[in-house]
Parts: structure tokens; sequence; C-alpha cells
């Protein structure tokens, strides 16, 4: 069976230009040609997990109705099969992320575990008492609990680069903070809460400049940016397969060989070791030193499909096109005088937070949804971000590729219809 | 729409934008604070109980239209009630809210409180509603528990 993707990903192959065909795009969806409440699905959710396209559907069912097994060390034909297609989303993950080695790629469950793994070894192997770790203050949970609790353990300080009202960070106040004692800088790539782009490159480069390594969280970068860690020159990058069209439950971790060799293992068990003795136990290479117990295969499995079907259309035309969602939705929004947007960067992904005047984000989900219009309300999981906005909560609407100009309208018709009912 | 005028009556609505015994609770004998971490929605429930009945009752903090009205129309349902009656009280809304059935037992003790009805379509925003109620339920511990201790 042929899919319009298809269609479309074998036209552009040539010279030829292809238009970007929302609709055709949209027909790869099916959970998005469905009524809610009496109304079309207007899923504008993205920020918080993103549909999967038939190709991603497909392959996990593939995978289980026809190569199931355990991976490594089987000596059966399933067994190769398997293996043989695990490894093979490890290679399409380096080079999506243009990884320099398939070693490199861990796999693990989402950012928030990569982080985690980053925290409870390079961690707990090179942070001290005293020591500091820069985080920032547009960071996600995921991105400051980890280091908290690192923290704690080891007498060390967590600092935070502030931000101007915009949602931007202040470079020249993360210069100050870097210090001798910095030992990581862990930053979000694209803010989840407000659509900020971080100037990753320049908080590398300055990182670097004092020797201090890098976690870059890529979670929200990876659905709308093309993502390079050789030019990012990141030392660690964390990616989750759900917010990338991908399923759940399934992430990957990059990290630099030499620094992924030198850190001790994160969790124990079967698959991580080399051989085991009740006196001692010699652990496995990488990239399995990390990859304890039976791994997500059909998870890795879908995450490949998806990397290729986002490399169907492009980063390219995906910016192109959201990068037109934004700016509409932008414009129209700011049009309605009780609506307060949040987060004004320059470099923005298409995340648009806003408030409206007298109404809780709540209230504001709540009605949007009777029209069929999934947004998120409340912190984002940004708690310290929304307390230094002055904020308790903020109605969020994160677009994807498969987003439309019509979808914008029905968001501005529901918000007028919140302020009517309020009024 | 219909569920959503359900959900958001004009009773609720006047509620939300003013409040009423909205305020600290200078003479309060217990009062305790609620919080949803989920939402960030937050209320200090102030009572004054005077030989186990409820002579006054406010509140202050931020949350939604759900969360706010609950809170103020409560906060107006207590005055002049015993302990028990209150208990009693909780017993009876919390029941609106999650009950399966359309049953309006209890439903001449809630009184205007029925406004709430709504909400038990909503199941996620049920914990707004209740929010002010559970804060009310720690504040009577907290006073009985004065009391023994006194």
């Amino acid at each position: 069976m042929t899919t319009g993707r298809q269609n479309l990903a074998r036209r552009s192959g040539s010279d030829v230009k292809t238009v970007y065909d929302v609709q055709e795009i949209r027909a790869d969806f099916p959970i998005l040609h469905q009524t809610v409440r009496g109304k079309p699905l207007i899923y504008l959710d993205n920020a918080a997990t993103s549909q999967k396209p038939k190709a991603v559907l497909e392959a996990v069912n593939h995978f289980y109705t026809h190569d199931n097994s355990n991976v490594h060390r089987g000596v059966h034909v399933l067994s190769e099969r398997a293996t043989r297609a695990f490894e093979q989303a490890r290679l399409r993950a380096r080079q999506f992320i243009n990884a320099p080695e398939a070693r490199e790629i861990i796999f693990v469950r989402g950012s928030t575990e990569g982080v985690n793994l980053v925290a409870q070894t390079y961690g707990r192997q090179n942070v001290g008492p005293g020591d500091e770790i820069l985080i920032s203050t547009l960071e996600h949970h995921s991105n400051i609990v980890p280091w908290q609790m690192l923290c704690e353990e080891k007498q060390a300080r967590l600092r935070v680069i502030p931000i101007n009202d915009e949602g931007e960070i202040l470079l020249d106040e993360y210069e100050k903070l870097l210090s001798e004692k910095t030992k990581l800088v862990a930053m979000i790539h694209v803010s989840n809460s407000l659509g900020t782009i971080n100037p990753v490159r320049r908080v590398v480069e300055l990182a670097h400049l004092r020797g201090v390594p890098v976690l870059l969280d890529g979670a929200q970068a990876a659905p709308h940016l093309k993502i390079d860690v050789q030019e990012l020159g990141c030392d660690f990058y964390t990616i989750s397969g759900h917010k990338m069209f991908g399923p759940t439950g399934i992430g990957v971790l990059y990290g630099r060989t030499e620094l992924l060799d030198a850190m001790p293992p994160y969790q124990g068990g079967g698959e991580m070791i080399r051989s085991v003795s009740f006196e001692k136990t010699t652990y496995n290479q990488l990239p399995h030193k990390f990859e304890a117990g039976t791994p997500n295969i059909s998870g890795a499995v879908g995450l490949g499909a998806a990397m290729n079907y986002i490399s169907s259309i492009g980063y390219e035309a995906i910016a192109a096109h959201e990068h037109d969602l934004l700016e509409y939705a932008t414009a129209q929004l700011t049009s309605i005088p009780k609506v307060r947007l949040v987060g004004t960067a320059r470099q923005k992904a298409s995340v648009i937070s806003f408030t409206i005047e007298g109404v809780h984000a709540h209230d504001v989900g709540t009605i949007l949804d009777q029209d069929g219009i999934a947004v998120r309300a409340g912190h984002h999981c940004t708690q310290p971000l929304m307390e230094r906005l002055g904020l308790d909560a903020t109605a969020r609407a994160s677009f994807a590729f498969y987003n439309t100009r019509e979808e914008v309208d029905a968001l501005v018709e529901g918000v007028h219809r919140v302020i009517e009912v309020f009024d | 729409m219909s569920d959503l005028r359900d959900l958001y009556q004009e009773m609720i609505l006047d509620h939300c934008k003013r409040p009423r015994n909205f305020h600290k609770l200078e003479e309060a004998s217990t009062c305790a604070e609620g919080h949803n971490p989920l939402c960030g929605d937050r209320f200090t429930v102030y009572l004054n109980i005077k030989d186990g009945v409820v002579e006054d009752a406010s509140f202050q903090g931020g949350g939604c239209a759900i969360s706010t009205a609950s809170a103020s129309m409560m906060t107006e349902s207590l005055k002049g009630k015993t302990i028990t009656e209150v208990q009693d009280l909780f017993q009876k809304f919390h029941k609106l809210l999650t009950s399966e059935s359309d049953s309006q037992e209890g439903a001449p003790d809630l009184g205007k409180l029925l406004v709430f009805s709504g909400v038990r379509e909503f199941p996620v925003r049920v914990k707004c509603a209740t929010l002010a109620w559970h804060t009310l339920r720690a504040a009577l511990e907290e006073g009985l528990k004065t009391v023994t201790t006194e």
C-alpha cells in the first residue's frame, strides 16, 4: 500500500519542487480524522505528545506480527530479525541526529530517562561538594529535579541562568555563572512552555571554553528542527520518540564516546554485562553497557519509522509550514484585546502560550475542548518558569506539521467563545 | 454547548467574578491550606467555630472558575451549621460530583450547591470543585486536633 506521504517522498527525491500539501500529510494520520464532542478534532497539544503516522503504526504492528523475539544472543531466525530491526533503528537514529558513531546512541524511555541516566552516572562520578550545575529558568521539571537530587546527594549547587520577560535566556548572565566550579550545563533546546529556541550553539561554545560539558534536552526540538549533534558540539543530547511522531516509552540519549566510556553503568541486569560471577561482573561495551534488561524493541522500530517519516517531508518544509502557522496564530491571537501571549522570543518553535484576562487557563481548556480543540492548560511541568513569569498557568497551543490555518481560525473562534462565556 | 452551560452556569460565573467571603478571617479558630499541584489552584479556608457551630467562614487564594465559585458558595453554605452538619454536607456534595447516577439524593440539603452537578460531566474538573471542600475538612480536623490538645 502506498500512502500519500510516500508519493510525496518519491517526488521530492527528484529536483521537482513539491508543494507542501498539508491534507496529503493529514491523510497519513488516522487519529486526526475523528470527531470529538460532535466536532472535528483539532489537535493542538503536540508539545505534550504528537500523533503517529500510519508508517509508525504499521512498523510496530509489522514487528509484532512477523519479527517479535528478544534481541541479541538468540540463535534462531526471529531473534536475528528482531536484533537486526533494533540495531537498524540505532543506525537510523545515529544518522538522524548525525552522531559520529552508532554506539553513542543509547536507547532510553525518553528524554527524562536520558537526563536521569547522565545525572546518576556522569553526575555522580564527576560532581562533588561545592561544585555547580547550571540549568536555565526555562527548564522542564525533567531537567531540574534529577540535578536537584544529585546536588542534594553531593552537596553541590544548582544554579539557574535567568531569562528576560520575552522568555529568552540572558547569555551575559550565563557567562558570568560559568566558573571553575561548573561541572555541567544542562539546558532545554526548545522550551516546551514558551517555544523559545535557545542559542544552544553559543551556550556550548561558551561552556567548552571553560572545559565544561553540555547536555541538551531536545525533546521539543526534534519535532521541529534538524538536529546535528556534531554541529551543535554538545556532549549529551536527549530526544523522546513520542514527541516526534513515534511511540511512547522510547527515546535516545546521545553521548560522546569518551564520556560514555568513562561513565559507570546506570542500571544493572541482563544485556549490560560481558561476564558475571558472584565475585565480579565485567560490563558490556557501548551502547549495551547502558541498556540493562530487554529494551523497548518495538518502540525503537517505531522511532526509526518516525524518523524516516520526518525525513520524507524534510525539516525545511516542516519549518516553513510551522513558521507560517506560528506567525498566523500569533497575529490572530494578539489582535484579541483580552489575550496576552506569554513567551515572545525572537527565535521560536510553533508553540503559543497565552492567557485570557480574567479567565483561568483550565477554564479556557475546558471550553475549547467543547469545540473539539485540544490544548494544554497548566504549568506545563515548568513551575519555576511560571513563577518567574508571575503566572499560575497558561493555555498552550502547540502546532505540528499536520496542523492547518483553518485550525488556527477555529482556535481563535474558540478563544472568542471563552471570552463570551466569561463576559 | 449545552454541557458547557451546565458547567459554567450564571451562578458559578457570578461567584467566580465576585467571590463571597473572600478575605482572611482574623478571628478564625482554625484554618487550612489546600493546593492542587496539577493546576496550581491554592486556597486557604478559615473557620470560626464556637460551641461546635460554624459562626463564620471565609477563604483566600486563587484558581479556576469552578474552584473559586465552589469555595465561595461553600463558605456561604457553612454559616450556622454544626460540625456534624458540615461533615454531612461534605459527603453529600462529594457524592453529587462523583456518583454515576443522576440521583438527587441529598438534594434538599445541598440547595444552591446543586449548580455543581454539571461538573460530573467533566471528570477532570471534579478536583477543581472539591478542592475547597477538602481544605474545609482539613481545617475541621485541624480544629478538632487543637481542641483535643488543649
